[in-house]
């Protein structure tokens, strides 16, 4: 078991609210890349849904029939120490509905940067190893594109700042990771001059809601292969519910409750290349789509410096460090 | 130690400061209204409904040296010992003018209600009931053409009402509660305006009066408002409460003149019943035509189809058939193709700023509608003016009574030739904004805001160039938009045209000039 290596680049984590995805890349995974590797490749994932929620009230609707969305995302992590790693993404959306007349949308959506950074990393006995991550994400528009346009919209257009806190407990292969997360939002402006919320605003200024996520997840982690099962809560902290027949706005309080499975394999032969696959589903929700969602990622370790392959990953459990 | 002290407290600021989300309307901090004319003589202004300034009596106002004046004055000084400070904000608030307050508040009431019905299980649609407004669906859906209309009715009641206002004033010419008694204080700009009958009570009573009508499920909300705007009058040191009490009767009274012609107007039969609906597209099929239907899921039935048979402000119901635009393109034509493949082929790839012109001018669902557009582009310019209220109060009402004829003349279009939409011809036209729900030719937007354009460019010479480059996009954006062709939206610029010049010729005519 010691001498396990895993060579492990990021798993992609799709939130799907309403048909967008606002982070296209989120490291929500307790594992390190090592010092001087860069692991980089494209994502492809699908959502669609045809069931959302005005408030508390589920519908569907006929003038949109099935809204999907697809996106194609270049994603990378670089590990900068074994301790500190920079992920990058850069995701182009399409999305569009299958019913009614609503033009669709393409365009890329935004960029996203994250620190991530393991401060604590502690053998517990023989065969448990307990760490503690902090994350630090940023992302912001790299497109004009509107945020006034739900459900077909690309993005909120806010820039935001995350801060996540992580811990993870390893037993042999199996393994439990818990986080919590902060999502500051900025303002956004949008095309009119006045919209109303709960009441009228004189203004083309959006007030944007912070958001929390908490995220639960365990599996089993080897050499080639990591399994997990996870739970996710996005909160909206403020913001106002869809009325009745009436169109989503982005300063909704959107809540998505995400049950979801994620698969990674490494080939014995090119330890440098791992495939992940992934799906996910809204169990409840509030001003989402009840979106389901698959993924599927390739990955390449490109070492620089002197790194090798082999400690493209590195954790105490492992004897790598 | 200090200086520590104070660089946190600094740095804790900017940070507060660069992370606050806080945003303000582009009228909060607006200053009081400091006319540049009172316009004593707008008790000589032609009302609309009104046949004379005094056809409601208001009693003479107390002697400023009597007993009942003097408790009125100790009311004043009693508040102005100890104000809090929502008292001041809400002086502040109402100081920037009734007329423009109650505008705010008419927009956003419209937006609120602005809401279509969803649909029943069997897939019909409920109406919103007037009877019965707290009943799903909340009456009314103030969609564009009852917007249009809940306008003009506000905006014309509080033209006659401030008229008559303005004659009282000058008959009486009582001074300010902070003229008699220089212990007053004026929280407000000091005019040489008689506070007797209060302005502020005339409008609190005249457009509350209408708008409980317009809107019977925000009663109140409305009240609510009423007495903010009255106890701001009395708390500034503006007029007493005998003033305002003065000013709330005859406000009511002319309110009533409007409420009753609402009642008559043809706006409660507007939406027809389904024989009704069918005839209108029998009829267009006989005429060898293809016929409107509704794009929606479950098919709605159509906006409002008979409004135009509303009476109309400024022309009578003869006149909206005569200035009605003349047949479109034939739906069997080469040049109506011609005409649905331009929408076509400029939706394929609309660019950015494109969109921004479509969302810009969407005014669609939760929206206050192009109406509420157009009073909003107005009440912004105006301000710049300095205004008395009655002047105020006569340009919104020249803009709202063409805001609703306009309606009346383009509803009476559509349902008259009742001509498909760009994507019932060629579904491949995907559409930028929601289609609304009524047929194609004329264009809505372009009648509204032409019909806007020409009355302000009148009001404001300096701005008229303005007010067409808006009206022109605001037309644009519905071609744009892939929801109208290019001769839905040039007919609709005709239209509210022809509406904004009759406009024009009562601003010329009302004594205001």
């Amino acid at each position: 078991m010691r001498s396990i290596t895993k060579r492990t680049c990021f798993t992609v984590l799709l939130f799907t609210v309403f048909h967008f995805i606002t982070s296209a890349q989120t490291d929500i995974d307790a594992i390190m890349m090592g010092k001087n590797n860069l692991c980089v490749g494209p994502t492809y994932s699908h959502s669609s849904w045809n069931k959302y929620w005005e408030g508390t009230f589920k519908r569907d609707n006929q003038n949109l029939g099935t809204v999907s969305t697809n996106m194609y995302s270049i994603m990378g992590v670089y590990g900068v120490t074994n301790r500190l790693n920079v992920l990058f993404g850069l995701p182009y959306f399409e999305t569009k509905s299958s019913a009614g007349t609503l033009h669709e949308s393409k365009g890329i959506q935004d960029f996203s940067l994250w620190l991530k950074w393991i401060p604590v990393e502690k053998k517990v006995g023989k065969n448990s190893v307990f760490s503690v991550y902090g994350l630090g994400g940023f992302s912001t528009p790299a497109n004009n594109y509107q945020a006034d346009y739900l459900p077909l919209t690309l993005g909120l257009h806010s820039t935001n700042l995350s801060a996540r806190l992580m811990l993870d407990y390893q037993h042999l292969g199996f393994f439990a990771t818990a986080s919590g997360t902060y999502m500051y939002r900025s303002n956004i402006k949008i095309d009119r001059t006045s919209y109303y919320t709960t009441e009228m605003h004189l203004t083309n200024e959006v007030e944007m809601p912070d958001m929390a996520e908490f995220n639960v997840r365990t599996g089993y982690r080897s050499f080639h292969w990591i399994a997990e099962v996870f739970f996710e809560q996005n909160r909206t902290l403020g913001g106002f519910d869809i009325r009745k027949n009436d169109m989503p706005f982005p300063s909704n309080r959107m809540n998505a409750s995400i049950a979801g499975v994620h698969i990674k394999f490494v080939p014995k032969k090119i330890p440098a290349l791992s495939f992940d696959a992934g799906s996910s589903y809204v169990i409840d929700g509030r001003n989402v789509g009840q979106a389901k969602e698959f993924n599927a990622s390739v990955f390449y370790i490109i070492p620089f410096g002197h790194s090798k392959v082999n400690a493209s990953h590195t954790c105490k459990l492992c004897g790598i460090r | 130690m200090r200086k520590i002290f104070f660089i946190t407290i600094t740095l804790g600021a900017l940070f507060y400061a660069s992370c606050s989300k806080h945003i303000e309307n582009r009228t909060d901090n607006i200053p009081a209204l400091n006319p540049v004319s009172e316009d004593l003589n707008a008790g000589e202004w032609k009302p609309v409904l009104l046949s004379k300034p005094d056809s409601f009596l208001v009693a003479a106002p107390p002697l400023t040296n009597s007993s009942a004046y003097l408790a009125d004055l100790n009311e004043i000084k009693g508040y102005q010992q100890d104000m809090s400070s929502d008292n001041v904000g809400n002086i502040r608030y109402w100081g920037a003018g009734g007329v423009l307050r109650w505008n705010e508040i008419m927009r956003e009431l419209v937006a609120k209600h602005n809401l279509p019905p969803y649909q029943n299980e069997d897939g019909t649609y409920p109406s919103p009931n007037s009877l019965n407004p707290f009943n799903y669906p909340q009456f009314p859906f103030s969609n564009p053409p009852f917007a249009a209309r809940a306008f003009a009715y506000v905006s014309a009641a509080q033209y006659d009402a401030l008229v008559a206002c303005w004659y009282y004033k000058k008959l009486y010419n009582q001074p300010a509660p902070y003229s008699v008694d220089s212990s007053v204080n004026a929280m407000n700009e000091k005019t040489g305006l008689s506070s007797y009958p209060s302005e502020a009570g005339v409008l609190a009573g005249v457009t509350s009066e209408i708008m409980k009508m317009m809107f019977p499920t925000e009663v109140a909300n409305i009240q609510q408002k009423l007495d903010d705007e009255e106890l701001a009058a009395i708390q500034s040191g503006s007029a007493t409460r005998t003033d305002v009490r003065a000013g709330e009767a005859l406000g009511r009274q002319i309110a009533a003149l409007f409420t009753a012609r609402a009642k008559t107007d043809h706006a409660g039969t507007a939406g027809g019943n389904s024989d009704e609906w069918n005839s209108l597209a029998t009829n267009t099929s006989a005429r060898g035509e293809t016929p409107w239907y509704s794009l929606e899921f479950p098919k709605r039935p159509p906006m409002l189809p008979l409004y135009g048979n509303v009476l109309p402000f400024l022309f009578d119901s003869l006149t909206v058939i005569q200035i009605r635009p003349g047949y479109p393109l034939s739906t069997a034509s080469g040049e109506f193709e011609e005409q649905n493949k331009a929408a076509y082929n400029q939706i394929k790839n609309p660019t950015r700023e494109q969109e921004r012109i479509v969302q810009y001018w969407a005014d669609g669902v939760g929206t206050y509608t192009p109406t509420g557009h157009w009073n909003a582009i107005a009440a912004e310019d105006f301000i710049q003016q300095n205004y008395s209220e009655v002047r105020w109060a006569r340009n919104m009402a020249l803009l709202n009574m063409g805001q609703m004829d306009a309606a009346i003349v383009c509803w009476n279009t559509k349902y008259f030739y009742f001509n498909p939409r760009p994507t019932q011809i060629m579904p491949d036209i995907k559409t930028l904004t929601g289609i609304p729900n009524f047929p194609s030719y004329i264009s809505g937007h372009s009648t509204f805001s032409e019909s806007a354009s020409t009355i302000l460019g009148h009001i404001l010479p300096a701005n008229a160039v303005k007010y067409e480059s808006l009206s022109a996009e605001a037309a644009k954006s519905r071609f744009i938009a892939g929801i109208h062709t290019q001769m839905d939206c040039d007919s609709g610029m005709v239209a509210g045209r022809r509406v904004g010049n009759y406009t024009v010729l009562r601003a010329q005519k009302d004594g205001a000039e």
